[in-house]
């Protein structure tokens, strides 16, 4: 008897929840529907400070909808495989790696934002069509684990020439270039600092060297890194690592206490520049509101915001970067960069050559 | 009188074939919810994302099948997947059938927990299981400080975890029937002169192969298709078909190339299931079972012991221990042992959800009960279905087919989902239920498989007996199989529940960042550098295990009579 009723509350319960389940479904994508309701598209590593998003929210009369779709690679393909009838109306987190696959998909429709001079040139692209928007911007450099250089009364490397040095033997480790983009990063830099032809010859070495390579950023950071806090619980044993030039702020932002300096840095000179961009999708179906939201995305506000919720750099003038960042991992001088067209048209080679070169 | 009968015989003739006829559309009946929900949510995302990769531009490009077969790369997946899966079914077996018969024949304190704890890997999401081995196989892992001995990104790493995730299917699929077989049999085998292991030989394994089998075939299904372990210990140099089908779609975006091997897959899955389905079936012959209480006792005289020891070492090393690290670290603060990153898991300022990380308890619970209804009510009916015995081959195909999503990959269902599931009528792309209704497609194989084994041992006679005097069909089902079949009811319920809880591959696809599962949480705060995100993580995992954990304990306490495949 007991157990029947214990079917029958289950049941109701279950019941109940369905219900409540496809009551609270927003149903519909949304945006067509609700002209009040602007939906932003994104990658996992979005986010915002509650109060910003609230405050633009109050100021522009728009309810913020985000959808976050897995990595940034995922993002962008589940973005163009929508794009006839899309998920949302904006799309933020398409890199210089992948804008043009972005592009010559028809991704997105042009809208100039209202402060497009305030962005630094060096950041402009697209900027005849304007179907895209520069929203951040990071580099992707070696980090070395301080303790760890002092310890073995050891410079840190400070440039890609360094890395293949003897004295730097069997303490690299990096990530898949096919399936990371920290990875695909590291190797761009390289194709950027030793050319079409001499990159190859650069990995041939690295290799020689011990580099280790792992499939994702998490293995590499979080368990093969003897410098960041998961690297130390696991008892990680390679004291360099392709991560962000923002990774050692996130250490003693991350960190209860805070320490007074930063437990790693940043190998300068072996860096990467990404730019980060954001678009009003060609069929969104409340633009009015997506061009309000890449107004905002521009806007001083979001720009100094960001710095600290996705670790990355603002791409407008005089935006104010977090005191943190400035003390704990400056923004290299001069780091390497390459054509999105160019990247493009080299990608999968350049990828599948590497793999053959270093996995195999 | 000769007239008399033939109008009798006649008579009996018409009514059966009206039974037979109501049968038939009752069965027809049972089946449409199931049908649609497969079709609706399976089939079809699935047909269309392979259709997007190989029907482009009006031309279907069926030359691609023999291009993407020749390439080396890609067959070196094909063999590695292959081989590691039958090792990895291979290791399993050997290392988890003794503690099938130990789980099965002995009687000790604390089992009803142990049975508990060994499910628990198998629930767990793969990013928590990766994680978690990855701390007994990797650097400073306990290998590493006993013997200097590093499996990280060696085949052994992969090949142990898959022990340690598959190791309930098979105590429980094979121990659990091993609790119900006769011991007397084996007795009346040596008293009647047979050795010990001519009995067991002749005796027991007859009765245990086909159970032995078909955990098999599930571990390889298991295996096969693994993923999330095979991408965190294997490192860049193993892939599965599986971790294939992800690169070439997420990150490289071929999906011809995705199409081809998703397709490859679908045959090589197709087939293990086939021959689980035949399996299964041969093992519901009948074999004369007992209540598994009557046959466990307390271990006698030193082998049994010894037996018993060196299992519950086993258990110790390969599955409580990984999962202790986990526990461990999620209280390995900078200042100490302590709460410090449960408690920052309330607060809600990092920006990565917009809500504080503890929410994604409440919705991890709200989904998986959601989930749970959708398979508890989709899997019963067809069980119900498949079990009259009347049901045809083609129904009985239909068994495996509800099987089939647990060997299709995760992204080519959400991909599907994405391409699929984006117009009105069913426009359910920024719908809650999504997210319970790719789940419930996981859940519902678990459902079936525990119901079918309890409903095909109910007596016909009873329900024609009950037919008879009157009763109809409802009141039938009511009155004779409910009663039997309300506790594997709730275990299935249970099952559904735990496995809903930990499904990842199809969830990160379509949770929301305002409603993030457990393991959704758990692997966007491990993509995060620095120690509280990454201790966030550790205590979000420790959450997720405990609560499968006392899910699973409550479903010990409800174990049914008859033995369920999982």
């Amino acid at each position: 008897m007991n157990i029947t009723k214990q079917v029958t509350a289950l049941a109701v319960g279950l019941g109940l929840v369905t219900l409540s389940a496809c009551g609270s479904g927003d149903g519909g994508s949304g945006s067509a529907a609700d002209s009040k309701t602007v939906t932003l598209v994104s990658h996992d590593s979005w986010a915002v400070s509650k109060s910003v998003l609230a405050a633009f929210e109050k100021q522009s009369g728009y309810t913020v909808k985000v959808l976050k779709d897995g990595d940034a690679g995922q993002a962008v393909n589940k973005a163009i495989l929508t794009k006839d009838n899309p998920q949302g109306d904006v799309f933020f987190g398409v890199d210089n790696t992948l804008l043009s696959r972005a592009l010559d998909n028809g991704l997105f429709q042009s809208y100039e934002v209202k402060d497009a001079d305030a962005i630094l040139p060096a950041y402009r692209t697209d900027a005849d069509k304007h179907r895209v928007t520069p929203i951040d911007t990071g580099d992707i450099c070696v980090n070395y684990d301080k303790a760890w250089f002092s310890e073995h009364k050891l410079t840190p490397p400070g440039s890609f020439d360094d890395l293949v040095k003897p004295a730097y033997k069997d303490l690299l480790v990096t990530e898949n270039a096919s399936t990371s983009s920290p990875g695909l990063g590291f190797l761009l830099g390289s194709a950027a600092k030793y050319g079409d032809d001499g990159w190859s010859g650069y990995w041939t070495k690295l290799k020689a060297n011990g580099v280790k390579v792992v499939d994702g950023w998490e293995q590499a950071y979080n368990e093969e890194f003897s410098g960041s806090a998961g690297g130390k619980k696991a008892k990680g044993d390679r004291p360099l690592v392709v991560s962000y030039a923002s990774s050692p702020p996130a250490e003693v932002i991350f960190a209860d206490p805070k320490p007074t300096t930063a437990p790693t840095g940043v190998a300068t000179g072996t860096c990467f520049r990404q730019i980060e961009y954001a678009g009003l999708l060609s069929n969104a179906g409340n633009s009015a509101g997506g061009k309000a939201l890449l107004d905002f995305l521009v806007g001083k506000t979001f720009q100094e915001d960001m710095p600290l919720n996705m670790f990355v750099y603002p791409v407008r003038e005089g935006a104010q970067v977090p005191a943190e960042f400035t003390e704990f991992g400056p923004q290299a001088k001069d780091p390497e960069t390459m054509d999105p067209a160019k990247i493009a048209a080299h990608r999968d080679q350049w990828v599948k050559s590497w793999t053959s070169l270093v996995l195999k | 009188m000769d007239i008399a009968r033939t109008e009798v015989a006649e008579a009996v003739g018409a009514a059966e074939a009206a039974a037979r006829r109501r049968g038939a559309a009752l069965r027809g009946g049972l089946l449409v919810l199931p049908v649609v929900f497969f079709a609706l949510f399976f089939a079809y995302p699935v047909a269309a994302i392979v259709a997007r990769g190989l029907h482009v531009d009006g031309v279907w490009r069926l030359g691609q099948v023999g291009d993407v077969l020749e390439d080396p790369g890609i067959r070196h997946v094909l063999w590695f997947t292959f081989w590691q899966a039958l090792a990895s079914t291979a290791l399993t077996l050997l290392i988890a059938l003794p503690g099938a018969y130990v789980f099965a024949r002995f009687d000790f304190r604390g089992k009803q927990v142990l049975r508990a704890v060994v499910t628990v890997p198998f629930v767990l999401p793969t990013v928590v299981v990766g994680t978690a081995f990855l701390a007994l196989v990797g650097r400073g892992g306990l290998l590493d400080e006993l013997w200097g001995v590093r499996l990280d990104t060696t085949v052994w790493a992969i090949l142990l975890a898959h022990v340690f995730f598959n190791y309930a299917v098979v105590v429980r699929t094979v121990g659990g029937l091993w609790a119900q077989l006769d011991p007397r049999q084996e007795e009346a085998a040596r008293v009647l002169g047979a050795s010990r292991f001519a009995a067991w030989r002749q005796v027991t394994l007859p009765a245990l192969a086909p159970a032995v089998a078909a955990a098999g075939l599930m571990v390889f299904l298991f295996t096969f298709t693994s993923f999330g372990v095979v991408q965190i210990l294997g490192g860049p140099t193993f892939a599965t078909l599986e971790v294939e089908i992800y690169r070439q779609t997420s990150e490289i975006f071929d999906l011809g190339t995705a199409a081809v091997l998703t397709i490859v897959q679908f045959l090589a899955v197709g087939a293990v299931l086939a021959v689980h389905a035949r399996t299964v079936r041969r093992r519901e012959s009948a074999l004369r079972l007992v209540a598994p209480e009557t046959t466990a006792r307390r271990p006698r005289g030193r082998g049994q012991w010894a037996l018993l020891g060196g299992v519950l070492v086993s258990i110790a090393v390969l599955l409580v221990l990984p999962l202790a690290v986990l526990v461990q670290r999620s209280f390995a603060t900078p200042g100490g042992a302590g709460l410090g990153y449960y408690r920052a898991l309330t607060r809600d300022d990092s920006g990565i959800f917009l809500v504080a990380p503890i929410s994604a308890i409440g919705n991890s619970l709200q989904y998986a009960l959601a989930a749970t209804g959708i398979a508890v009510v989709v899997g019963s009916l067809a069980a119900v279905a498949l079990t009259r015995r009347d049901a045809g081959r083609l129904v009985r195909g239909f068994d495996a087919l509800l099987m089939l999503p647990l060997g299709v990959s995760a992204v080519t269902v959400g991909f599907g989902f994405l391409i699929a599931l984006d117009e009105p009528p069913l426009d359910l792309r920024s719908s809650w239920i999504l997210v319970p209704l790719a789940q419930a497609l996981v859940g519902v194989p678990f459902v079936v498989r525990t119901m079918l084994p309890v409903l095909r041992a109910v007596d016909g006679r009873l329900r024609e007996a009950a037919a008879v005097l009157g009763a109809s069909p409802w009141r039938v089902w009511r009155e004779v199989d409910l009663p039997i079949v309300r506790r594997a009811l709730l275990v299935a319920a249970g099952f559904a529940f735990a496995v809903s809880l930990g499904e990842f591959g199809a969830t990160v696809f379509i949770a929301r960042p305002d409603n993030p599962t457990l393991p959704v949480a758990v692997a966007r705060l491990l993509g995060r550098p620095g120690d509280l995100n990454y201790g966030q993580a550790m205590a979000l995992s420790t959450i997720l295990m405990v609560v499968c954990a006392v899910a699973l304990l409550v479903l010990e306490r409800l174990r049914t009579d008859r033995t369920g495949e999982f």
